[in-house]
């Protein structure tokens, strides 16, 4: 069976540059990057030449670059590395369940929380984060782009509030990062999380770029890699191929990848919202090129999901919970949908693997499997049109 | 049947929808595995007094991983489906209100007419399948003389799960397959054996997959806390059968029809609960000689085996999940509502609890029993 996959904002498959720099270190370059001898030292530069290029790609130095386990490890990094009983802390209704449960950790061991509003579009008004701000606030941490709608946040602006407070600022730029530029001084952020398998790098590796100075507490304890910021020997295959990841997206962004990206998403988005009943999330509002979250009123989105499965396109809706079941998407829900529409919505993500023919791949199936899962919904009204 | 269906088969992550799988699969049925999400087993935790987390029974992790390997094994597709809310909604707060309300329910029965044959009939449809496969312990035929389809009692009698699935609409078993209903539960064991599937010596699952170790009094008590509710009043009387009150009760809830212990009363001869009295609160105790009855209403009444009563019938009755069929009369008593009158009296019969009607190994239908009259 043809199989088309569209959910690149879950992961991307890594690109074959990729695997080819990631390969000799699986094998004959083996070494601990700690060690003092010959294969200590080879696998020690392949780990510094990728730091280079993760600063590369973010803009900042190399020893501002901490490598982790992936975005969610980033995240905590920043948020439990900063936050101590009593401090107050600013994040957002939308973020990721990596930031979202580590504040829910946080409230209850001790500080305070303050999750500002999204509107309609689902942006964070920079005037909330201002207004919720505290004489012990400590940390704002808002996301880049939101990986259900692929909205871009005002970073830019908060940062600048964050600056004139006086309070670190960190952003999950798990979504953002490859996709457009992302530039940590231009968002005068303190510390952004990026991860290597959204944007065509490997599983389980990911970075925290820590602004120097900054006073970061580690959450593993062992020895002192990574400036002792976090201990265990480094995952070399892995941030070998986030470096070359990192490396291949900035080239991309400055070939204008990113625009082609954005007319694919707008040609397939155009083309779906022609289906009756349909409708964008997050209308009128900056996005990542290669996401598009639609509405098909009258569906059960897990319905549609799975029948889409079948027929070999992978799409997403929601986030799934530990058993792989979907649940109504916090992030729609926080924007004011209505739980059925909610429910009705469906993640269409690109990635550079993605070809026009899957685009019309999709556009061929979607329309007649909409209308087959209307035809047979109870929430549908037969012969009759939705508004 | 033609060859070329696909099935949805309800997965449990247990041994005997994993082995009807197996079962379709063998026979070249497009088989997709679905397993319903229908209750986060942690979500009470820490309120009064629930365990912390709940192992080895339906919607735990443990049991999905279980499913998605036999389907692994089986190379079908396979999915979690998210049926949370509905869930909730038509079986947990029923069952909530019933026991609150002096009644007994019988919660899987609500789920197989609310959720396993409605909500997941309609997912299965809707991703291309034509017909649902489930792993209870049944048959289903169709009477080409009456154009009725037919639920009937299993080939192992003593796995007859029939009486759960009372509520089955015709359109609902005309979609219907039991594979396992002419096998015997060890035959099935040595199938799944036989099939490699990794949870052939798992053990059967018995209680009401939401309410750990079968304490529904601590359920309750959690699920109201959970909700916020202040549990309602429902404190009361304790009163013999000719009127005398002999003590207190601190809820209604905590007694069934025909429970002799921890009734809180001492006397001489032993003490049963004869009765619960919704709107005084009382309960009603007495010998038990006094729990037997001849006749009992039934509401919410789905034939099956014919459209409608027309004319008294007679049939055996079951009253409970472990009650011997009783032989008896039924008649129509209104829109589906049916008087049963037994040809013996019957011991405790317990409203919210279902009777149903059978005609030999057919189920001729069967409903929810409001009262009984001695």
């Amino acid at each position: 069976m043809r199989r088309v996959y569209l959910d690149n904002n879950a992961t991307t498959p890594v690109l074959p540059e990729v695997l080819e720099a990631m390969r000799p270190y699986f094998g004959e370059r083996f070494g601990n990057a700690s060690s003092i001898h010959h294969h200590g030292q080879e696998t020690r530069a392949a780990v510094e030449r990728a730091r280079e290029s993760v600063a590369a790609l973010l803009g900042c130095r190399a020893s501002e670059v901490v490598f982790t386990s992936g975005g969610t490890e980033a995240d905590n990094l920043a948020i439990f590395g900063l936050a101590r009983p009593g401090d107050h802390v600013i994040t957002s209704t939308i973020e990721h369940h990596a930031v979202l449960n580590a504040c829910k950790h946080l409230a209850a061991s001790g500080c305070e929380v303050t999750y500002v509003p999204v509107d309609g579009r689902g942006l964070v008004d920079p005037a909330d984060v201002k207004g919720a701000l505290r004489p012990n606030t400590k940390l704002i941490t808002i996301m880049f782009a939101n990986n259900e709608t692929g909205v871009v946040q005002p970073v830019a602006e908060i940062g600048k509030i964050a600056a004139e407070a006086d309070v670190y600022f960190h952003t999950d730029a798990v979504q953002a990062a490859g996709k457009i530029p992302v530039d940590v001084n231009q968002i005068g952020c303190d510390l952004l999380t990026i991860s290597g398998h959204k944007f065509h790098g490997p599983q389980g590796v990911g970075a925290l770029y820590v602004r120097k100075g900054t006073p970061l507490a580690p959450m593993l304890h062992g020895g002192s890699h990574e400036r002792a910021r976090r201990a265990g020997t480094e995952n070399v295959p892995g941030i070998v191929g986030l470096g070359k990841a990192a490396e291949l997206a900035a080239a991309g962004l400055e070939r204008g990848d990113d625009l082609k990206m954005a007319a694919a998403r707008d040609h397939l988005e155009k083309e779906l919202l022609a289906i009756e009943a349909t409708g964008l999330n997050c209308e009128g509002a900056p996005r990542v090129p290669n996401t598009t979250n639609i509405y098909f009123d009258g569906i059960e989105g897990e319905a549609l999901v799975i029948a889409l499965d079948l027929k070999g396109l992978a799409v997403s809706t929601g986030a799934a919970c530990s058993s792989g079941a979907i649940e109504p998407s916090h992030v729609l829900l926080a924007m004011g949908l209505r739980p059925e529409r909610a429910k009705a919505s469906i993640r269409f993500s690109l990635g550079k693997q993605n070809t026009p023919d899957d685009v019309n791949f999709t556009l061929g199936l979607v329309p007649e499997t909409v209308a087959r899962l209307r035809e047979l919904s109870p929430l549908w009204p037969k012969s009759a049109v939705s508004t | 049947m033609l060859r070329s269906e696909t099935i949805a088969v309800a997965m449990s992550g247990g041994v005997d929808s994993s082995t009807v799988a197996a079962m379709l699969c063998a026979e070249g049925r497009n088989v997709i595995g679905l397993t319903m999400q229908l209750w986060n087993q942690r979500r009470l935790t820490g309120h009064e007094g629930m365990p912390e987390s709940v192992q080895g029974r339906c919607c735990s992790i443990d049991d999905v991983y279980d499913a998605r390997r036999v389907a692994e094994t089986l190379g079908i597709p396979y999915y979690v489906v998210n049926h949370e809310e509905r869930f909730e909604r038509d079986v947990v707060r029923p069952f909530v209100e019933e026991y609150l309300a002096g009644r007994t329910p019988i919660p899987c029965s609500l789920c197989n007419n609310h959720l396993k044959f409605d909500q997941l009939l309609i997912v299965a449809q809707q991703i291309g399948a034509d017909k649902i496969a489930t792993g209870h312990y049944a048959q289903v035929a169709f009477d080409e003389c009456h154009e009725r389809w037919l639920l009937k009692r299993p080939a192992d009698r003593s796995k007859d799960q029939t009486y759960f699935l009372f509520g089955l609409t015709q359109e609902q078993l005309s979609r219907t397959l039991f594979p396992l209903g002419g096998m015997t539960k060890p035959e099935v064991r040595e199938l799944a054996r036989k099939h490699g599937l990794v949870i052939a010596e798992k053990p059967d699952s018995q209680e009401i997959c939401f309410v750990p170790g079968g304490d529904y009094k601590r359920f309750l008590e959690a699920y109201l806390s959970e909700q916020g509710d202040k549990p309602p009043e429902i404190a009361g009387e304790m009163v013999t059968s000719g009127g005398q009150v002999i003590g207190e009760h601190a809820g209604v809830h905590n007694f069934t029809v025909g429970q002799r212990k921890g009734l809180g009363v001492a006397t001489g001869s032993p003490l049963y609960v004869i009765q619960i009295k919704n709107d005084t609160r009382q309960v009603v105790v007495g010998k038990d000689e006094e729990l037997y009855s001849r006749t009992l209403r039934a509401r919410r009444v789905n034939m099956i085996s014919t459209s409608e009563l027309r004319e008294p019938k007679r049939v055996a009755v079951k009253i409970r999940h472990k009650h011997q069929p009783a032989p008896a009369m039924i008649e129509s008593a209104g829109p589906d509502e049916v008087r049963v009158t037994f040809d013996e009296p019957q011991r405790a019969i317990t409203p919210g609890q279902a009777a149903v009607f059978y005609d030999g190994d057919i189920v001729v239908g069967g409903g929810w029993i409001e009262n009984s009259t001695q």
